[in-house]
């Protein structure tokens, strides 16, 4: 059984590891490179708690190959925060109560940060098409989107 | 933009209704929280479950021979490797339970487990699985009530013979019992009726819809201890149930709690933990199983697909006469449906004089139904809420003045049984009635709906230990897995019992060697139980810091006060002992703090929630929209309102996805057809307004800071809410769930060309 050896970054940093062909990103960032942090909820691209950023893209890491990040600059949850000082996204998303269990956190805030990155004040429909295709079950949304509005305007007020 | 918003319904607390960040959140924003699929032990193996392809076949034989030979397999279970249940003679419920988990003689539903296997990767154990040879007789199968109620049925368990009916039944039935509530003189409250609704409604099976799919890891060491790790609703329970299905002692088996990633219900029962436990106890290794969606679709539980009638008199002036109801609850493959609670809740809102509701649990080739959130209340809610809003439209009163004159309160005879104590339905309704949203003039194919639900509080057994820590502040040790907040509701209940900050209480949640006992989290009562046992063990605490602070002052405890976190003399004639000075010197007093509570909660209360919603009809494409939703709430008292909110809200916006979108959609051949979340829609960002929320608190006298249970009830009204906002946009009664651009756009036709849109 050979396996290929896949070189990316990962969060800045240079990471290595071997993987089969088909190997998802998800899979390998999860059981090779250790980042349990994106979660695999649906496998299909149907639920963005595996997202990602990717060279500068929305990923959904479920929906890549892992050698297919060969070269590739990855932005995981786990990249987000500057070491202990979270991003003003997690921040906000801790104020406003805008998770309950949990699980989809990881996705939105990956999702969320690309939708920042781009654009930097959007309208609540803005957040709502953006965060369309991350799924969360338990907060119905309301607090998720007031969380992301906030951080917009948390960023506005630093620069 | 400020949001974190100060409370000000809860002046004479301190801590109690503040919106402090949740202990648990930062390992949730920064992705170091580990979710039952996060779990890596070393020399873990990884599994993958074999599954029915047919609705309802008999298992003639099973081949793992090629399997067991394939590179990296170590180890493969079928049903001959559990213990048979009957031959111990347990009972109904564990029967299921066990064959639930892996078929025996028969697979009752596609998705049904017939095999698993453990190898060194996840590809391994999956190429295993399809070299395992299964033959089976498929059988005829039942996807409906009528279908297995009708005469000729197949019976998916013969010598079934329906209970609780007279005269006793000959045949064998897929109908499980009957449950009735009965009330009054039916004939004499319809004859006082000048107005009476018969309408008769259907809904599909909808899945809890939590994003984490289930997943187990377990390790057996050789002394026969099993220890599992995996996200449930209550590891005490999960415990319960594996050792049942394994055959062992509950504590040869350990469980420790991985966060949970969504639960709504279906968390409660176990699928995973008995075939990892038993693929690593024959391979010696540790064996991680994970669920992916379409096995989660497919292998767990959803809500009842239902077919119910509802039938209403009421006077011209509004007063509800008599209520009679037929429903039919699809159990899944076993028994066990939630009729019995819909027929307990669906007209609890109101006091009826005359009624008779008979509810029949009904099991069918689909997976075994777990509870969501409330369960069998909404279905009914849908249907006794709809016929009210008609009966409104009738007699030209506006639905919410219809439900004040008909409104339970304290006092008020409930249709199953006891009469309420106080209660805060009413307030609801007016919390509603008096909102703006309830005035905002609709324009042209918009509609406004309005619905009321009930829900029970459960109570149950709680246990919760408190460590003084030498530092003086406190850890607290609950057993109920938190779902949505609850570590963040028991600091502030432990703060406000100190009377110290809550930065100072850490909350944690114990494994089932680390705490005593704690049943579910469910049935609304974490908040309300483990609270009322962890407030217990705080005051246990107190009690103990006072006499050793009386001791080192060499006076009576009596002339001792507990004042914010410290404890005075009464005399003032000495300073006061902090608890982090009691702390340093409990080496003088008697040793290290703790106490432990453990408590069955009584006192517990009752939850309604009233809420209205706006809708437009797009009338080209039968698409509705949400255009604004509140939801008026009874949280007694809301502890942590940010969270308290969130339930409700969370509440509200999986009721939307079952009355617009969500259904099991089968073939004719019994399998499921959308079995992603391609196919099933759960609503998305981009379908909602934000949800407004008013959390009403008329305290529960029965708790020690009245608390309701809050997690439930919120799913209740959406269904028929969205279905009245869609009627009086429209002119059509839509009856069956979900509302689709399809069944709108038929309703909107049918009217067009003369009929009533139904």
């Amino acid at each position: 059984m050979s396996r290929t050896h896949v070189t990316c970054t990962i969060n800045g940093d240079e990471v290595e590891f071997l993987c089969e062909d088909d190997t998802t990103l998800l899979n390998a960032l999860r059981d090779e490179v250790g980042l349990t942090g994106s979660k695999e909820g649906c496998g299909t691209g149907d639920c963005g708690a595996c997202s990602v950023i990717m060279d500068g893209a929305l990923t959904c890491a479920c929906l890549v190959f892992a050698p297919e990040a060969e070269g590739a600059t990855v932005v995981t949850v786990e990249g987000i925060a500057d070491g202990n000082k979270l991003h003003p996204l997690q921040q906000t998303f801790l104020e406003g109560a805008a998770l309950q269990c949990g699980v989809c956190t990881p996705g939105f805030l990956v999702a969320a940060k690309a939708l920042l990155d781009e654009n930097p004040h959007p309208t609540e429909t803005e957040v709502r098409y953006a965060l369309a295709g991350n799924l969360c079950r338990c907060t119905g949304y309301d607090k998720i989107i007031r969380a992301v509005l906030a951080a917009a305007d948390y960023n506005g007020s630093e620069g | 933009m400020a949001i974190i918003e100060q409370d000000t319904t809860n002046p004479g607390f301190k801590w109690i209704g503040t919106r402090p960040i949740r202990p648990d959140g930062y390992e949730k924003v920064t992705g170091k929280a580990r979710f039952g699929a996060d779990m890596m032990l070393p020399g873990q193996l990884e599994g993958a479950v074999l599954r029915s392809p047919h609705a309802h076949a008999r298992i003639v034989s099973i081949d793992t021979s090629e399997a067991e030979t394939m590179p990296g397999v170590k180890a493969i279970v079928t049903g001959a490797d559990f213990p048979d249940l009957a031959e111990a003679g347990a009972g109904a419920a564990d029967l299921d339970l066990a064959v639930n988990v892996i078929a025996r003689d028969k697979v009752l539903y596609e998705g049904h487990v017939v095999a698993a296997v453990a190898a060194d990767t996840r590809k391994q154990a999956q190429a295993a699985i399809k070299a395992i040879k299964v033959n089976y007789e498929v059988l005829p199968h039942v996807l409906t009530v009528d279908e297995a109620m009708a005469s000729d049925a197949p019976i998916l368990h013969p010598g079934t013979r329906t209970k609780n009916v007279e005269p006793a039944p000959e045949a064998d039935s897929n109908v499980i019992s009957r449950v009735v509530q009965q009330l009054g003189d039916l004939d004499a409250g319809f004859a006082a009726a000048d107005v009476v609704v018969e309408r008769t409604f259907t809904t599909k099976p909808v899945h809890q819809g939590y994003i984490e799919p289930h997943a187990a890891v377990a390790d057996a060491m050789p002394n026969g201890r099993v220890h599992v790790w995996c996200s449930s609703q209550g590891h005490f329970a999960m415990r319960t149930m594996t050792a049942t299905v394994l055959g062992c002692d509950p504590t040869r088996i350990k469980v420790t709690p991985a966060e949970i990633g969504g639960g709504f219900g279906g968390k409660l029962s176990i699928y995973l933990e008995p075939l990892a436990g038993r693929l690593s106890q024959k391979s010696g290794r540790p064996v991680r199983i994970v669920m992916n969606r379409d096995e989660v679709f497919k292998g767990t539980g959803p809500a009842s697909g239902t077919k119910i009638t509802v039938k209403i008199g009421a006077t011209n002036d509004g007063k509800l006469t008599a209520c009679q109801s037929w429903l039919g609850y699809e159990a899944g493959a076993f028994a066990g449906s939630p009729v019995g609670a819909a027929t307990m809740t669906m007209i609890a809102p109101y006091q009826f004089e005359n009624l008779l509701l008979e509810g029949y649990d009904v099991v069918v080739n689909k997976p075994k139904v777990a509870a969501y959130r409330a369960p069998g209340a909404p279905m009914a809610a849908f249907a006794v809420e709809s016929v009210i809003d008609e009966i409104a439209q009738k007699i030209g009163m506006d639905p919410i003045e219809l439900r004040l004159k008909n409104a339970s309160v304290e006092g008020s005879q409930a249709a199953y049984g006891p009469k309420f104590p106080k209660i805060g339905y009413v307030e609801t309704l007016e919390a509603i009635k008096n909102h703006p949203n309830y005035q905002i003039p609709l324009g042209p194919n918009q509609g406004r709906g309005v619905a009321s639900g009930f829900w029970f509080n459960a109570g149950m057994n709680s246990s919760a230990t408190v460590h003084l820590n030498e530092d003086g502040n406190v850890t607290v040790i609950v057993g109920s897995p938190d779902i949505g907040g609850s570590r963040a509701s028991m600091a502030l209940m432990a703060a406000e019992t100190f009377g110290i900050d809550v930065a100072r209480v850490q909350p944690l949640v114990g494994d089932t060697e680390t705490v005593g006992f704690n049943d579910v989290t469910g049935g609304s009562r974490t908040t309300l139980a483990t609270g009322q046992a962890v407030t217990e063990a705080c005051e246990k605490v107190k009690v103990d810091l006072m006499a050793r602070a009386a001791k080192t002052w060499n006076c009576d405890v009596a002339d001792v006060e507990w004042v914010d976190g410290q404890v005075q003399k009464l005399d003032g004639s000495e300073p006061p002992l902090s608890m982090a000075k009691l702390a340093r010197g409990w080496g003088r007093t008697g040793g290290p703090v703790s106490a432990t509570a453990s408590l069955n909660a009584r006192g517990v209360g009752s939850a309604f929630s009233t809420q209205v919603c706006d809708v437009e009809v797009d009338p080209e494409t039968g698409i509705v929209r949400v255009l604004r939703y509140l939801t008026a709430q009874d949280a007694g008292r809301a502890i942590h309102p940010s969270y308290v909110e969130g339930q409700f809200q969370g509440g509200v916006v999986q009721g939307i996805g079952w009355a617009l979108n969500e259904e099991y959609v089968h073939t004719a051949e019994g399998t499921m057809d959308n079995p992603s979340f391609l196919d099933y829609r759960i609503p998305v960002a981009s379908d909602l307004p934000m949800i407004d929320t008013i959390i009403v608190e008329v305290p529960n006298p029965g708790h020690p800071w009245g608390v309701r249970g809050v997690g439930e009830v919120g799913i209740v009204p959406p269904l028929a809410a969205v279905a009245n906002a869609v009627s009086n946009a429209t002119g059509c009664r839509l009856t069956d769930l979900p509302m689709s651009p399809m069944r709108v756009l038929d309703a909107l036709n049918q009217k067009s060309n003369g009929g009533n849109g139904h």
